[in-house]
């Protein structure tokens, strides 16, 4: 029998980082920007955070306290996702710059950040420790509720998780809910369909897609975060993230830019990510790299049909990776 | 009066034509001024002098006759492959998949370097090798293009996941053909007997990759300014309607395009593994799919000055990861510094292509 009970938490888990990805990509798309420095956001966020945490486990010693212990990270590391997510607007807003390279380079430039310092920072700040390890801030990112480990199967499933797994959730509710039934939301979708119109109807463009952009960019960093707090358990390992942030850029357009949906379908792509771990293959190791190929399978296999019927709600905002120029009317 | 107020600071407007000494000083000051930050960063992290720094990239880059080598070999893979996406981009067909084709070239190589080892005559095992890699990237290529062609697929998706399953696809035959077992990597394919090996020129090594590549340029040159594919499908590039309206078989040029832009990607993947590595792993493309896009953007889709724009990227890889190990610090930071280099030169072509025009100050002493 199939084991669920431990593959589902597996799957969750898997599958947040690529949630925060993906309900941020969602949100910056709307305003009709594609950014495809995402994965670098993420690095960038994740380095962040432990870099905010490094400093402050150095200087606080033995006596961590929980609630700074949280903050600390979470700041640098939005603040980290914003200053990404400014850039990227600078560039595209501001300046008009082709999306699809600033986006390249930003994964460069973030990917490279994070490896970075990943791999420098104890030279400098020449500290004494062997390695990044970060288990003291981890233990307060990971915390489940006390009693969850007392309900069983229940308690496992829906019990097991940091709180940045059910901060990923709500987020995700919220920019479905702020997207589809409030008149931001509105507005927003209008400057990503036709910013023409939306700038006629006295929209501000330049400044729903520095909103969007941005809140995109640091709800995306969260991922790295949870990444390297919770998931990692607070160790940082060069090129560990690997190519999640691709595959939240994928879900974008697997759940047809609906990030209630991405709830599930992250955790589907969480599952089919690890599913390799649970096939029993015996002693050939050769036909696990195949099975590591099944969610790049499968998205290819839904692109597909979703392209076959070409339904309306799921397309694409209009002017998705078009910058706009109001004289060019 | 109140309507003088009401002027933006800044106006701005579209140019229309520029003189090229005048784009080409706007782009040089921004890598000037991407060099001066990169100066700034590298002295703040490493506490060196900026000469110094300067001093150590130039070396890292140019020092030895070795380094030399290695960073034309370098620039030429990243120029083929540059290559190989440029006309799909002049098509807007976004292939983000260089990386996968790439591999499935290289892939192709080795398996026809292991298996056919020791039954083929080297000519014949160069050329079989050859054309399996071409096939190959060709049909890594094609697929993405043709669903787009078909049915729209988003190609930017779907190139993008060819790449993972590509990826493994390696690893599977890594496992494979490992030698020896449990080793998890294939190392040296046929090194006493040199079978599918490319000749070398003299002593050059890297010679006749530099060669083929320099010919290659000079036919995609060729190919997209003056034959009839080549003006196809930058008229699909403009705008699809007015293809279809002259008469341009819309899907037909797309998939056509995609099959050059994979055999190229595959002819890059043999150069790697037959001419240079003689081996294959995962990361033999080493994320160049993604940087050829920069390189042929950054030229304006021109294969000529995609010569300059990849030796720039090599450069600052070459020299940045000697800095890296001359001052201890992680190899990612030649990373760091050509993302700034990119920002700058993003951002110059806002002043190649927009004027600003600031609010006069003298009306309002009127």
């Amino acid at each position: 029998m199939f084991d669920f009970v431990s593959f589902i938490p597996r799957a969750v888990v898997q599958s947040i980082p690529l949630l925060y990805g993906a309900t941020g990509e969602t949100l910056t798309e709307k305003s009709g920007n594609l950014n495809m420095g995402i994965p670098g956001i993420m690095y960038v966020g994740g380095i962040c955070g432990v870099i905010g945490a490094f400093l402050y486990e150095q200087a606080a010693g033995e006596s961590l306290n929980g609630f700074l212990a949280i903050a600390i990270p979470m700041l640098c590391c939005l603040l980290g996702s914003l200053l990404m997510g400014l850039l990227y607007c600078f560039l595209t807003v501001t300046l008009r710059a082709n999306q699809n390279v600033t986006g390249l380079a930003m994964t460069t430039f973030g990917v490279g950040f994070g490896n970075f310092f990943g791999g420098s920072l104890i030279k400098l700040t020449d500290s004494e420790v062997p390695s990044i390890a970060l288990s003291a801030t981890s233990s307060y990112f990971s915390a489940s509720l006390p009693f969850a480990d007392r309900l069983g199967w229940f308690g496992e499933i829906f019990l097991s998780y940091g709180f940045l797994a059910y901060l990923a959730i709500v987020i995700a509710l919220l920019t479905a809910y702020v997207i589809r039934h409030t008149r931001v939301g509105l507005h927003l979708r209008a400057v990503g369909e036709n910013p023409a119109t939306a700038d006629a109807a006295g929209i501000n463009i330049g400044r729903y897609k520095y909103m969007a952009t941005c809140l995109g960019a640091m709800i995306a960093g969260l991922g790295g975060l949870y990444y390297v707090m919770d998931y990692a358990c607070g160790v940082w390992s060069n090129d560990a993230f690997g190519d999640r942030g691709w595959l939240a850029i994928a879900l974008v357009i697997f759940t047809g830019w609906r990030p209630n949906v991405g709830i599930l379908a992250s955790i589907l792509f969480g599952g089919l990510y690890i599913l390799y771990l649970f096939i029993p293959t015996g002693t050939n190791l050769s036909i696990k790299e195949l099975y590591k190929m099944l969610p790049y399978l499968v998205t290819l296999v839904v692109l597909v049909l979703s392209s076959l019927r070409n339904k309306r709600e799921k397309q694409p905002p209009q002017s998705l990776g078009l910058a706009y120029f109001r004289e060019d009317r | 009066m109140s309507m003088h107020n009401k002027t933006p600071l800044v106006h701005i407007s579209k140019r229309r034509e520029m003189p090229w000494y005048w784009s080409f000083g706007i782009r040089a000051a921004a890598i000037a001024a991407a060099f001066l930050v990169c100066a700034f960063v590298t002295m703040a992290l490493t506490g060196e002098n900026p000469l110094a720094v300067f001093a150590t990239l130039f070396y890292g880059a140019f020092g030895t006759e070795r380094k030399i080598w290695i960073l034309l070999q370098n620039i030429a893979i990243l120029l083929c492959i540059a290559l190989a996406v440029t006309p799909a981009f002049k098509m807007r067909f976004w292939n983000i998949g260089g990386e996968g084709q790439v591999l499935i070239g290289g892939l192709a190589a080795a398996a026809c370097m292991i298996l056919l080892g020791d039954k083929l005559p080297n000519g014949l095992l160069i050329a079989v090798s050859l054309a399996a890699s071409l096939l190959s990237g060709a049909l890594w290529g094609a697929i993405p293009a043709v669903f787009k062609a078909k049915w729209n697929t988003n190609e930017t998706l779907f190139t993008l996941m060819m790449n993972y399953v590509a990826t493994q696809l390696v690893a599977f035959f890594v496992i494979v053909w490992e030698v020896p077992k449990g080793a998890g990597k294939i190392g040296i394919i046929n090194q006493s007997s040199e079978a599918g090996w490319l000749p070398q020129i003299g002593d050059y090594k890297y010679l006749l990759n530099i060669l083929i590549v320099a010919v290659l340029t000079l036919a995609m040159y060729v190919y997209l300014r003056r034959s009839k594919h080549g003006y196809e499908l930058s008229v699909v590039g403009q705008s699809e309607r007015t293809a279809r309206y002259v008469g341009i078989k819309v899907g037909r040029v797309i998939v056509r395009t995609m099959i050059l832009s994979g055999a190229i990607c595959g002819l890059a993947g043999f150069l790697l593994v037959a001419g240079t590595d003689h081996t294959i792993t995962t990361t033999i493309a080493g994320g160049r799919g993604f940087t050829a896009v920069m390189v042929s953007w950054l030229a304006g889709f021109n294969p000529l000055s995609m010569v300059f724009t990849s030796f720039l990227l090599v450069f600052l890889d070459r020299g940045a990861s000697e800095i890296a190990t001359n001052f201890m610090l992680n190899h990612a930071f030649g990373d760091i510094l050509a993302g700034i280099i990119l920002f700058f030169i993003i951002g110059s072509e806002f002043f190649i292509r927009y004027q600003l025009h600031f609010r006069k100050r003298s009306k309002k002493e009127v």
